[in-house]
């Protein structure tokens, strides 16, 4: 869980960084967009590990659910949980959820829509596409809100995970308070970052 | 002060259990919680009840045996206690105390409040000893020089009575906490490099096979330790654990 959890924090930077582009310039977000969907080594060796990683990911998350929570069949009648342990860092299985469940949407508006566009109905490749397609998925403000929602969870779920990732690896030593602080201002500045760039442009553009 | 309880009844492993109401006058807050059901069971004697089943043996915080989930929490609302150290003054006159035993898979009710925590115990046997020469000639341990901060660490994990409120705090019924320090206290010491990496993987296994959860890093297990066993000894059991099958 740990190392693909961390993969995956890796990767959520790397799109955050491209996200961002599209605030700061639109040839620049369309050129690096263009890259990233026409390049061989990430399309078809990086692309497919990132997939396997986010269902391997998820795939373990249920499983170690499961199996603890048969690890005790009978509950307590009376809990105190709130006394010993955060609320997100036990229900990392429902902020884990509503992840999925963004994650759905985004491959249906984005990749699915990439596939569809390059490979099935086989257009044209267009370098100026990409930022008025990013722009018209913000415009729905339901959308927008249920975005906003995910990465709020997102949030919540990386403020457990990724200083939780470290320790499962064995690192909790004298640098864990600056890996707890660093993990921490990620999981705050990123999630925020992305809602920054849909309601920048859910409120500049319509 | 005058309580109401409610206490987990359970004949023995096979019935089903369920919570019994008492109620019980004039307990002094000078009482030990224990005491408090002493007198309890007492009253339940005298009129010919059967009383009411929970572990007990030093009453002094070191043995470990006496293992009540209080109102939610492994010990009672108290920070660093076990539940033998707990006094009645921390509860308020007419309050409502919900008692259960600790509640695990691998921690099967024996009878009310009292489950067999044998578990540990093979986990143990598993790897949580050192090879000494008990021949007659058994080298005195103070010739072995020891670094200061290891020596420290290893009898902070030694501290661990082995009372399992790690596992009862756990949402998951994890044994980490357990178990990382009894690997940790012979990790950290000369001694035990013998047995090093063989101890970390047979007692892990032998955890496993018990039936506790894994460990989601929580923290609940520290937060309700009544012997402060912290979470490191979590990241140098997992340490010793990937380093161990690295090298197997």
């Amino acid at each position: 869980m740990s190392l693909s959890a961390l993969f995956l924090i890796s990767f959520l930077l790397l799109h955050v960084a491209i996200n961002f582009l599209s605030v700061i310039s639109k040839d620049m977000y369309n050129e690096a967009s263009h890259f990233m969907g026409y390049n061989p080594i990430i399309q078809f060796v990086m692309q497919p590990i990132l997939i396997s990683g986010v269902i391997f990911h998820f795939v373990l998350g249920f499983v170690l659910e499961f199996q603890n929570k048969s690890a005790r069949p009978v509950p307590y009648v009376m809990k105190n949980s709130a006394a010993n342990s955060s609320w997100i860092s036990r229900n990392m299985l429902y902020s884990g959820l509503v992840i999925l469940a963004f994650l759905g949407v985004h491959f249906y508006d984005f990749w699915i829509h990439e596939i569809n566009y390059k490979y099935l109905t086989d257009q044209v490749p267009n370098e100026a596409r990409y930022f008025s397609e990013l722009v018209e998925k913000f415009k729905d403000p339901l959308r927008v809100g249920f975005y906003v929602l995910s990465f709020v969870l997102l949030m919540l779920h990386l403020l457990h995970g990724f200083q939780s990732a470290f320790q499962s690896l064995g690192v909790n030593n004298k640098f864990s308070p600056i890996i707890k602080k660093a993990a921490m201002t990620f999981s705050y500045v990123v999630p925020l970052a992305f809602i920054f760039i849909a309601l920048y442009h859910h409120f500049t553009h319509y | 002060m005058n309580l109401k309880l409610k206490i987990w009844r359970q004949k023995d492993a096979t019935d089903t259990g369920k919570i019994v109401d008492y109620n019980i006058s004039d307990v002094s807050s000078d009482m030990s919680f224990l005491e408090m059901l002493d007198v309890l069971n007492t009253q339940l004697i005298e009129k010919g009840d059967d009383p009411v089943s929970f572990d007990h043996d030093c009453r002094e915080g070191i043995c470990g045996s006496c293992s009540l989930q209080i109102n939610g929490q492994p010990h009672g609302p108290d920070g660093g206690t076990t539940t033998c150290q707990l006094h009645m003054r921390k509860f308020k006159d007419q309050q409502t105390i919900v008692i259960e035993p600790f509640r695990a898979k691998a921690f099967p009710i024996i009878k009310d409040l009292i489950i067999d925590r044998s578990a540990f115990d093979r986990i143990q046997q598993a790897g949580g000893y050192v090879s000494v020469n008990t021949s007659g000639n058994t080298q005195d341990a103070n010739t072995t020089p020891i670094n200061k901060v290891d020596a420290d660490h290893a009898f902070d994990a030694a501290a661990c009575i082995g009372c399992a409120a790690c596992v009862a705090a756990c949402k998951n019924s994890s044994a980490m906490l357990f178990v990382s320090a009894k690997v940790s206290q012979y990790a950290l010491l000369p001694q035990g490099q013998i047995e090093r990496q063989q101890r970390v993987q047979d007692m892990v296994a032998q955890m496993d096979e018990e039936g506790f959860g894994a460990c989601t890093n929580t923290g609940a297990c520290e937060a309700e330790c009544p012997k402060g066993i912290s979470l490191t000894n979590i990241a140098r059991m997992n340490r010793e654990y990937i380093g161990a099958n690295l090298k197997s």
